[in-house]
Order: structure tokens, then C-alpha cells, then sequence
């Protein structure tokens, strides 16, 4: 309860802030909060001069994450009638983190729809819509709030197309932010606002659904990610998972004309190599794809080391061809996460390594995760419960030998 | 006590108010009388850009402004629109002498109180044979497959005993195109709606025919053809579900509505009251039919919950409720039949809480005797069944005697046996039907994963015998 109360006056706070603007500018208004990810920080500069050198279409433009998710909303929702989006807040409020923006407005209240503060309640209802043949996509203020939803999500949308003797689909998105939201960037600039959600945001779900049969787990990092994979999210007959992360929503990626356009998705199990590199393979995803991508410019102005950095995109099912390619190239393995160390992503890509990479290994494969601690609320003591730029480089130095 | 300025501005913010300004409810079922008798619509002094509180149903943009009139006796929140103030401090109890009505139709001896009840018997002499027909059969199932667990023939079975009153009695008020959300011990659901023996058997026994592919333990069934959805062992899950199910049926537009079954223990889970919820604040076309029966397991009711029943919670939830008596079969099929009237024509769901007592163990791996004395069952046994209630109905208007009754019985017998014994003969489904529908197609693993054990099982031959799956080792399709 007491998180919820947190959100909820943050909320409240925000309007405050601009009591002069009109009624009608809702925008603007929600935007003010989040003006802070617009502020140059050395991950989202960075981010920004790496992708556009890998970005080749001129005519590309800049997107927000949150712009591009809010896109893939409107065209998904305009493109098929069946497609619905519950959750809290999502309507009238635009959403909590703004994904939903101008949804209401656009389709009406029957399929842009508020919901009572009950995840397990609305994210049934959304499964039961799915079972009689809607399209739903059910938003999660964040991803530590549908543990109360787990069993809908597990038991009932990912096992009933199985139980059912395949005779009942259930096609259904499940979104919202995942994992840390107060990283190293905010932390330095903005300390009121950002940990104020650290506590009830900073926990990585990827390995939970990861793990379970029957499900699809996409996790995007840039605004071209988060588009394509939540379009096919929303159009696969599957239920699918999109883990998101807070702090990239307001960061800005360049999106090819051809992401531009609305029948513009990302196959699942396809990863994407971010950066090209000979002797070393980061695999990362989500916000960690950034953090590498710093870590790998740093390896080679510091030591001249190329690092090949991989963004999974898909978690399950997950490109392990990618992987195994990558590191036949170069020999070294280190696979980047923000979640707990015990059981995660990680450990699943070494364990992978393992069956599909040993003879082509020169070292053992390494991980660099999440601290073991539920993750602190405290400043200083946050920053060290997560991996950031430096201590992937330094693993990779140490794993290099430089 | 009024509002000042900026106590409105913190309660709700200004976004809010322009946007729910925009989608006027149209249907505004939402006591709205009662508002209006406390409440005005205000008109803005010009000049002010003073914006008054919102009040409505829940459902988004249909909220309405509502304002305080000056020396009101009543308060007037979003959350309580029609509250008297009162200066005497009284905690309101749940009160057991004004526990809420158990509606009947048919006395325990088949006599019906009042023929106004809107039922033309006289015309329902073959849906009357019919039901009781459906819920005989039902019980005689339940003796031969409770009796082929203890053998060990299957692994599990629940029985429908002293309860085949409120499956039955509610299937026969519904339409072909509801959609059926059921928990476990609804066979008679089925039964009714046209499930074959062969069916039941065959999901028992996971054969090959099994429309679930045999991966569901016994009596989990499911029917596509009868808009059935397969029963989950989660508890309560099936009640947000069919919340959905009708919010779907609303926004198709179409003429039904979503039918959950539970009992008064699944009731206690979290799920049921986000369902009721969130039915009542989107205004789901659901009818959420409780089984009282008197024990979850092993659970008395009474430790179960407090309170005046299921009903009171409906109630609570601002649902339209009805208690009615689960041994009456009529009482079941009347107010079913309404509910579902409502349901659909208002667009909101209704809750039944249908009374019986649980006569069999919860389920073949319970000895209720263990928590309650056999003469308890036995006395409820002899005081009242729902099926022979029906028979003395039947009887009274000469429709059924006993000689009827025990060719039917011997015939049932004779069918439900026919059909365990194909049942139990037949192959179990084809191997790869391990991996199928785990998604809409096989991923690459799965495929190679069956490719694997394919080529393992030509290798050993001697290690697996595979004979009793339907296409033994070709069961194993590897499309790679």
C-alpha cells in the first residue's frame, strides 16, 4: 500500500508543479516530470551519437521510447478492432509513465479503459477477453505490481492454448516498466524523483517469465526496439511479456523510416548486434544494451579492444544462434543483466555457453548482474546494488587480461 | 459542510474532469435519482473557473459533476453520494436475524408454492425429463468413477452429489451461445448442454480422443462446441475470466452473457472479489453462480467467512444478488433465467448464491468423515436431494413412476459403462501431442526436441514401448 500512496502523490506532485497550464494541455503537463531523461546524460548522449552511426537512413527521426511505444498503441489499436488496452490509470491520467497518451481521446472509453486498483482483477479480466477472442493489452504500472497478477499471467493466459488440447488461444500483451529506474544517469542529476520509485521499480522479472513454457518475453532498449516488438507482441497468437524499462521511456533513439511506418514489427528470437567487435561478446538486453555500449567505446579507446555487443530483444525465445556466431568470432563471453545474480538471465546464457559454445571459448564465460540484496532505497547504496558502464568494463579488462 | 476551492483541486485533478467532460454517460444507470435528490448540477458563476467533483458508476467517462447544495442533510462524496449525516455513533453489524431470503419455488416434497411464478410447467414436461434425466446421469457417473479411482482405473474424480440441483437447474435457463467459466464440480453444466458420456470417459481416461489431448487431470473438461472453457485447478481464476468473457460479449454487441460457477471457499481468494469488482465497474454481462455448499474441503463454512453468505458480498459490491435454494432445481432455473435477462438487457452482472450441503467428499483424495459425523450426511441425505425433489415433481403431475425411473437408471448404467469401457481401451494421444500447443506452432526447441527423442527411440527400440500411444513411435512427428 505504502508504494502505491508513493506513486499516487508523485502523481499528484507533478500536476502541482504547472498549476497555470490549461486545462487541455495534458501533455505538457506530464511532461514536465519526465524533462529530465530529455537532459543530456552520459548514457542517453551517448546511446544517441552510438545508434545514429549505426543508423544509416537519413531520413531517420528522433524518438522517444515512449513515443514509439505510445505509436505501436495507436496504430495496433487503429489497425484492428479487437485490440484493447486496460490498466491503471491508463486512460484519463494518460498513463502513469505517459505511454498511453491521447488513447483515450482517440478510441473512447471501451477501449482505452481504467481499471480498479486489482492487477489479479484486471489482468483476469483481460485473460478471459483474450479467451473469448479479443486482443487485449493489459498495462502494469510496473512490473513489481503484477506479482499480484502472477497466477493470471502463468496459470491461466500461458497454459490454457496447452490445457485446452489447443482448442483456446489466448492473444494477449502483458506490459510495462521492468527492472531498475533509478540508474547511475538520473541518480547524479535528478535524486528526489527518480528514487522515489527505486524502491518499488528496481526488480528484474525477465528470468521469472523467462522461464515458463507457453509464454513470449521481449525486453527493448531502443525507441525501434520498443515499437516493432510491441506491435508483434500485440499481433501474436500467443501471450507475450513486454518488459520495459522506466528509465529509457524518456530517451531519445533515431527511427528508421522504415520503423516509421505502421506495418513496421521485430521478429521474435532475432537478436540485434549493436556494435560490431573482434575480441570480446557482450550479450545484454534492455537498458543494459546502453551501459555495454559505453563500456565497449571506453575498451577501445583504453586498450583498443573491439567488443561485440549483442541486444537480445527477445528473450524467449532467445537467438542463441546470435550468441553462438558471436562468440565464435571472438572467444570470450560476458553476458550484462540487471536482475539478481541466482537463477537469471545470465546464468541461462552461461548455462547455454556451456552446451553450445565450449570448444569455442578461450575463457570462461562471465556475468555481470544485479547485487544479491533487494534493492536498497538509499542513494549510494542503490547505485551499488547495479551493474553500470564501469563495471562492465573492468569485467572485461579482467577477462581480457589488458 | 461544503467544498472550498482547493480541497476540490486536491481531490481531483484538473485533467481529469475536462476529459471525463467528454464522454457524458450516456446510459448514467448510476443512482443517478439518488443523486439528484442530494445533488445538483451546478451552473459556473462566469467568471470563476471553479470546477466542481465528479461523480458516476466507475466506469471511465461516465462520471458526472455533482455538487453539495448548501444545507444539505446528506454528504455528497464521489465514493458515497448519498449519505445521511447522523450525530449517533452506531458501528452497523452484520445481523444473522436478517440474514438475506433463500428463494423457492418447489417444496422438499416436489409441490410448488405458487404457479405464478412465470413458468408454464404444463409446457415443460420434456425439458423437466430432460434435466432430471441429466442430473440421474451425472449421479450415476459419479458411483462408477468414484468407484474405478479406489480401483485405480483413474487417478482423481470429484462428484456432484447433492449438487446436480444448481448445475442443472442453471444450464437448462442458459443460452447455447453463453459462455461457460466453470470450477469443478459443474459435470451436470455439461451433462445438459449436451457433453457426451463418451466425452466425460474420454477426458477421464486422457485418451487419445480427449479433446484436451490428455494433458488435463479427470474431470478438468472442455467443450469448444458448447462454448465450455476448460475448468482450471487455480482456484477462483475462472471468475475474473468470465468478467472478461462478458466485457468481450459487450463490446461485440452480442446477445449473451458469461456464466462463472464457484463455491462459497473459492470465494475467499482474492480473484473472486477483483472479479466482482471489476464486473460491477465495467458492467460486464456476467452471472456469477456460487455453490454453498457447506465446506471448502475440509472447512466448515462458518470458519470459512463471516457474515451473511456470498450474497452480502455481492451486495457489498453494489451487484445485484439473489439467494436462492440449490436443491430446488426450478428455484435454480427461474432465477438463472432471470439474472441472465438482466445481465444482458442492462449490461451488468448479477450474482446467485445457490444453497445446498456437499453430500460426496470434496474429491476422491478426501475422507470428509474425518471432519464430519456420517449421520450429518446421511440426515441431509434423507431431509433432501435435489433429484428426488424433481422425481416428486415429476410424479405429482403423473409425468414419471417408478418403474420409469428404474428402466432409466439401468439403461444409464448400461451407456456409462458402454462408453468406460471404449474409453478406458483406447490408445493415449500421440506422442508429440507433448509439445503441441505450447504455442501456436512448435518454437525451433520444441522441433528439435522432438526430432531428438524420435531419433533416440529408433536407436533403442527395447528401451521404449510406445505401443499404447496413438501411432506409436511415428507419434513422434518431427517437423523441422
Amino acid at each position: 500500500m505504502a508504494t502505491r500512496l508513493l506513486s499516487r502523490t508523485i502523481s499528484a506532485t507533478l500536476n502541482c508543479r504547472t498549476p497555470s497550464v490549461s486545462n487541455r494541455s495534458i501533455a505538457s503537463l506530464s511532461r514536465a516530470p519526465y524533462r529530465i531523461h530529455h537532459t543530456p546524460s552520459p548514457v542517453s548522449k551517448f546511446s544517441i551519437q552510438q545508434t545514429r552511426t549505426l543508423a544509416s537512413v537519413s531520413d531517420s527521426r528522433e524518438y522517444t521510447v515512449r513515443e514509439a511505444l505510445n505509436e505501436a498503441l495507436a496504430e495496433e489499436l487503429e489497425a484492428d478492432p479487437k485490440v484493447f488496452i486496460l490498466g491503471e490509470e491508463v486512460a484519463q491520467y494518460n498513463g502513469a509513465y505517459k505511454v498511453t497518451k491521447g488513447l483515450l481521446d482517440r478510441f473512447g472509453p471501451d477501449r482505452v479503459i481504467d481499471t480498479p486498483i486489482t492487477e489479479s482483477g484486471f489482468a483476469g479480466l483481460a485473460v478471459g477477453a483474450a479467451l473469448a477472442g479479443l486482443k487485449p493489452i493489459t498495462e502494469f504500472m510496473t512490473w513489481n505490481f503484477a506479482m499480484q497478477a502472477i497466477d493470471q499471467i502463468i496459470n491461466s493466459a500461458a497454459k490454457t492454448h496447452y490445457m485446452s488440447g489447443g482448442i483456446q488461444p489466448c492473444s494477449i500483451t502483458f506490459r510495462g516498466p521492468n527492472g531498475f529506474a533509478a540508474g547511475v544517469a538520473a541518480q547524479h542529476r535528478y535524486v528526489s524523483l527518480p528514487l522515489c520509485y527505486a524502491s518499488l521499480s528496481t526488480q528484474d522479472y525477465t528470468a521469472w517469465y523467462g522461464s515458463i513454457p507457453g509464454l513470449k518475453v521481449v525486453s527493448p532498449w531502443s525507441s525501434e526496439d520498443a515499437k516493432g516488438l510491441l506491435k508483434a507482441a500485440i499481433r501474436d497468437p500467443n501471450p507475450v511479456v513486454v518488459l520495459e524499462n522506466e528509465l529509457l521511456y524518456g530517451q531519445s533513439f533515431p527511427m528508421s523510416v522504415a520503423a516509421q511506418k505502421d506495418d513496421f514489427v521485430i521478429p521474435f528470437g532475432k537478436a540485434k548486434i549493436e556494435r560490431v567487435g573482434k575480441d570480446v561478446t557482450l550479450v545484454s538486453l534492455s537498458r543494459c544494451v546502453g551501459q555495454c555500449l559505453i563500456a565497449a567505446e571506453k575498451l577501445k579507446s583504453q586498450y583498443g579492444v573491439e567488443a561485440e555487443v549483442i541486444n537480445l530483444r527477445s528473450i524467449k525465445p532467445m537467438d542463441v544462434e546470435a550468441i553462438i556466431k558471436s562468440v565464435k568470432k571472438t572467444g570470450h563471453l560476458v553476458a550484462v543483466e540487471s536482475g539478481f545474480p541466482s537463477f537469471g538471465v545470465s546464468s541461462e546464457i552461461l548455462a547455454l555457453s556451456m552446451e553450445y559454445m565450449f570448444d569455442y571459448l578461450d575463457s570462461p564465460a562471465q556475468r555481470v548482474t544485479g547485487a544479491e540484496v533487494p534493492t536498497p532505497y538509499a542513494q549510494g547504496l542503490e547505485a551499488m546494488a547495479f551493474p553500470d558502464e564501469d563495471l562492465i568494463f573492468k569485467k572485461v579488462a579482467g577477462l581480457l587480461r589488458v | 459542510m461544503s467544498f472550498s476551492g482547493p480541497l476540490r483541486r486536491s481531490l481531483l485533478p484538473r485533467s481529469y474532469r475536462s476529459i471525463a467532460a467528454r464522454y457524458p454517460c450516456p446510459k448514467r444507470r448510476c443512482l443517478s435519482s439518488a443523486v439528484n435528490a442530494a445533488a445538483e448540477v451546478p451552473r459556473e458563476p462566469e467568471g470563476t473557473k471553479e470546477v466542481p467533483m465528479t461523480v458516476g458508476d466507475g466506469g471511465a467517462g461516465t462520471s458526472r459533476p455533482v455538487k453539495q447544495r448548501a444545507g444539505s442533510d446528506r454528504l455528497v462524496f464521489p465514493g458515497a453520494v448519498n449519505s445521511k449525516f447522523t450525530n449517533r455513533l452506531h458501528f452497523r453489524k452484520s445481523d444473522p436475524e436478517k440474514a438475506i431470503d433463500t428463494y423457492r419455488v418447489m417444496d422438499t416434497e416436489g409441490k410448488i408454492f405458487d404457479e405464478t411464478h412465470g413458468l408454464d410447467f404444463d409446457s415443460m414436461k420434456e425439458q423437466t425429463l430432460k434435466m432430471y434425466s441429466s442430473m440421474v446421469t451425472v449421479s450415476i457417473m459419479d458411483q462408477i468413477m468414484f468407484d474405478s479411482q479406489r480401483q485405480g482405473r483413474i487417478s482423481f474424480y470429484i462428484v456432484n452429489a447433492g449438487e446436480e440441483g444448481i448445475a442443472v437447474g442453471s444450464a437448462a435457463a442458459l443460452g447455447e451461445q453463453d459462455v461457460i467459466y466453470a470450477q469443478y464440480r459443474e459435470a451436470g453444466v455439461l451433462m445438459y448442454r449436451g457433453y457426451g458420456l463418451d466425452e466425460f470417459m474420454n477426458q477421464c481416461f486422457a485418451n487419445r480422443k480427449d479433446h484436451g489431448k490428455g494433458r488435463n487431470m479427470p474431470i478438468h473438461y472442455t467443450s469448444k462446441r458448447l462454448n465450455f472453457h476448460p475448468i482450471s485447478s487455480t482456484l477462483a481464476t475462472q471468475l475474473p475470466h468470465a468478467s472478461g468473457a462478458g466485457y468481450a460479449l459487450k463490446l461485440e454487441g452480442k446477445e449473451a452473457c458469461a456464466v462463472t460457477y464457484f463455491g462459497e471457499g473459492a470465494a475467499s481468494e482474492g480473484d473472486f472479489h477483483a472479479a466482482l469488482n471489476i464486473a460491477a465497474t465495467r458492467g460486464c454481462p456476467t452471472l456469477f453462480i456460487c455453490r454453498n455448499n457447506g465446506y471448502a474441503i475440509s472447512t466448515p463454512t462458518l470458519d470459512q467467512y463471516k457474515g451473511d453468505g456470498i450474497a452480502s458480498r455481492g451486495v457489498g459490491y453494489g451487484i445485484d444478488t439473489i439467494r436462492v435454494d440449490g436443491n430446488d432445481a426450478w428455484a435454480v432455473y427461474k432465477v438463472t433465467k432471470e439474472a441472465r435477462e438482466i445481465a444482458i438487457s442492462q449490461q451488468k452482472p448479477v450474482l446467485i448464491e445457490a444453497m445446498s450441503y456437499r453430500v460426496s467428499h470434496h474429491s476422491t483424495s478426501d475422507d470428509s468423515f474425518a471432519y464430519r459425523a456420517r449421520v450429518e450426511v446421511e440426515d441431509w441425505k434423507r431431509r433432501d436431494n435435489p433429484i428426488t425433489r424433481l422425481r416428486k415433481f415429476m410424479e405429482l403431475r403423473n409425468w414419471w413412476d417408478q418403474d420409469q425411473d428404474s428402466q432409466l437408471r439401468t439403461q444409464l448404467r448400461k451407456d456409462i459403462l458402454k462408453a468406460f469401457n471404449a474409453a478406458e481401451r483406447e490408445k493415449k494421444p500421440a506422442i508429440s501431442k507433448l509439445w503441441e500447443d505450447i504455442y501456436d506452432t512448435p518454437s525451433k526447441d520444441q522441433r528439435e526436441q522432438m526430432a531428438d527423442l524420435k531419433d533416440v527411440m529408433h536407436r533403442y527400440p527395447d528401451e521404449y514401448d510406445v505401443g499404447m500411444y496413438e501411432a506409436g513411435e511415428n507419434g513422434v512427428v518431427s517437423r523441422r
